[in-house]
């Protein structure tokens, strides 16, 4: 791969977006619907919360490779967690992919393999949206999210 | 808008002009830049550089008011650029071209100008299905502000406007049509004439988007007939923060004013105020005037190189362009109108236009992806957002060459 790209476009997050893991709706649980106006992506995500931890999460819409994978790795992430520590978690994703951020993160596991988006930030929005969207279910807010 | 002859004059070598455009020399991420996102905006030739900077360095003054020389000179450098643009778009009279900050404030001008005055509850406005958020969103606040209705013209699946359908969207409800000249998504010219003399038949004045038309042919508002056109300097190798709106006279000098303030009134008492005449009742305030100068030199440049050997060229690049596209595995060109200028949208399966724009940036090659302000043509067409391919006098062949390489490379990665 040329100039950088396999940064970005990692085995592991094309993975993903090729194969996204939990791409479902979910009976039952809350959903949040985001949306990336200026690319035209559009996720629902659906969680279902039970004692404050996050028991299932799924998702579908359509988005390019970076939101499709983030969307993927972020379904795997989160579940069994508690909405408190799914949140910490996208704190920690937000500082590894913001050009801005100095203090190192912690390995995220695989999350850890959107961290070339950081050389790209055009692009952090598409990783941040499946989370904005979740944070959104998770309060049950059911208006569109919007990166904007 | 016809595709033009050359007429005697040889053809100009794309090459040539290139050297006029500095920033062209660029290189993005190490590998020489190939711009292909000239829908969104046109680079500047060094011509256009030199004139704003120089009216900077020699002429600046305030225009319309003071006494001494510079603001003389100013005004007529100002003035001079109105009568040059009038020229272009072959406008009877200079005053019929107002300046404005670029297309958008010139649709929100007519809106809410000319319509305001003259659209009441149950009157309708027609647009179409192919026009841009700024053909859409200012027509849809003057309904809202008057109990008016937006009928659309639907399209064909070519990207063409159903002018059978546009015919009975025409009623005495009608108080404007408004529509584009060209796609700027999918490339289509649209037969502006026709539609203009639809909505005459039946006495509905007609605005033209010109956004996406004016860098690609020349643009006759007389033999358009058409009542407002609008279009922007910078998607015409000009300044941004300047446009123009083209007015026939007798609705201009109908209409009243859109902002108010220093420059277009004619007296001003705390009783009452009475307004300039066009232009200067549409042009409130200190104007852009470095925009307009620099706009008229960009005319210059273009007139110098001749309109119709633009059209002819870039027709041969388009041709070139779809066909090398169409040869890319994967790849489906969106839309196919019978009359297309300047723009390429497509697709490639199964891998998002954003990741396209990514690999294609790396590649050095600067393409749009999204949907380039038109979310309702996007609905139409099935799609989020497309990829867009857009040319100037200043692509080669070379460039589509390294747009296709580029492609290929897209294909390697997410393929």
């Amino acid at each position: 791969m040329t100039t950088g790209l396999d940064v970005l476009y990692r085995d592991v997050v094309l993975d993903h977006s090729k194969r996204p893991r939990n791409f479902r709706m979910l009976d039952g649980g809350q959903h949040a619907v985001g949306a990336n106006p200026l690319c035209g992506d559009r996720l629902t995500v659906y969680v279902r919360v039970e004692n404050e931890t996050i028991q299932d999460a799924a998702f579908r819409g359509f988005g390019c490779a970076i939101a499709i994978a983030s969307a993927s790795l972020m379904t795997e992430s989160v579940k069994g967690k508690t909405v408190a520590e799914a949140r910490a978690l996208f704190d920690q994703l937000l500082r590894m992919i913001s050009a801005h951020a100095e203090s190192p993160v912690d390995d995220l596991g695989d999350l850890s393999s959107l961290a070339g988006v950081r050389q790209f930030p055009v692009r952090v929005k598409c990783a941040t949206l499946p989370w904005q969207t979740l944070l959104a279910a998770t309060t049950a807010r059911v208006e569109v999210v919007s990166t904007e | 808008m016809s595709t033009g002859s050359p007429g005697s004059a040889p053809a100009f070598d794309p090459v040539a002009i290139r050297q006029d455009f500095p920033l062209l020399r660029r290189r993005v991420y190490g590998k020489p830049l190939v711009y292909l996102d000239n829908a969104a905006t046109t680079q500047k030739p060094q011509a256009v550089i030199d004139r704003v900077s120089q009216f900077y360095v020699e002429e600046n003054a305030n225009v319309h008011r003071a006494l001494h020389s510079l603001s003389e000179q100013a005004t007529d450098a100002f003035e001079d650029a109105r009568t040059t643009i009038g020229r272009f778009l072959n406008a009877r009279r200079t005053e019929e071209i107002v300046f404005v900050r670029g297309t958008t404030e010139a649709i929100n001008l007519v809106a809410q100008t000319y319509g305001r005055s003259r659209v009441q509850r149950d009157d309708e406005i027609v647009i179409s299905t192919m026009e841009h958020h700024s053909n859409i969103v200012p027509w849809q606040i003057l309904c809202e502000q008057h109990g008016a209705r937006l009928r659309v013209i639907p399209i064909t699946d070519a990207g063409e406007l159903d002018l059978d359908a546009y015919v009975t969207l025409l009623t005495d409800r009608t108080r404007i049509v408004s529509v584009t000249h060209v796609s700027n998504v999918l490339g289509t010219v649209n037969p502006v004439k026709e539609i203009v003399r639809l909505a005459h038949e039946r006495g509905i004045p007609v605005l033209v988007d010109g956004a996406q038309a004016i860098a690609h042919d020349a643009v006759d508002v007389q033999a358009l007939e058409c009542d407002f056109y609008a279009f922007s300097g910078h998607k015409v190798f000009g300044p941004t923060g300047i446009g123009v709106l083209y007015g026939r006279s007798a609705l201009l000098e109908s209409m009243p004013p859109y902002q108010s303030g220093g420059d277009m009134i004619r007296s001003v008492s705390f009783e009452r105020t009475r307004y300039g005449d066009p232009p200067s009742r549409f042009e409130a305030g200190t104007p852009d005037i470095a925009g307009a100068v620099g706009l008229a030199a960009a005319i210059d440049y273009l007139t110098g190189i001749g309109c119709a050997r633009i059209a002819c060229v870039e027709h041969e690049l388009l041709e070139y362009a779809t066909s090398a596209l169409s040869h890319v595995p994967g790849v489906r060109l969106i839309g196919a109108p019978a009359a297309r200028v300047g723009v390429l949208s497509f697709v490639l399966d199964g891998v998002h236009p954003h990741d396209v724009g990514t690999i294609l940036d790396r590649e050095g090659v600067a393409i749009r992806a999204g949907h380039h302000c038109c979310e309702p043509l996007m609905d139409r067409l099935g799609l989020p957002a497309t990829a867009r391919a857009s040319i100037a006098p200043y692509n080669t062949r070379e460039d589509i060459d390294a747009l296709v390489t580029a492609l290929l490379i897209v294909r390697g990665v997410l393929g």
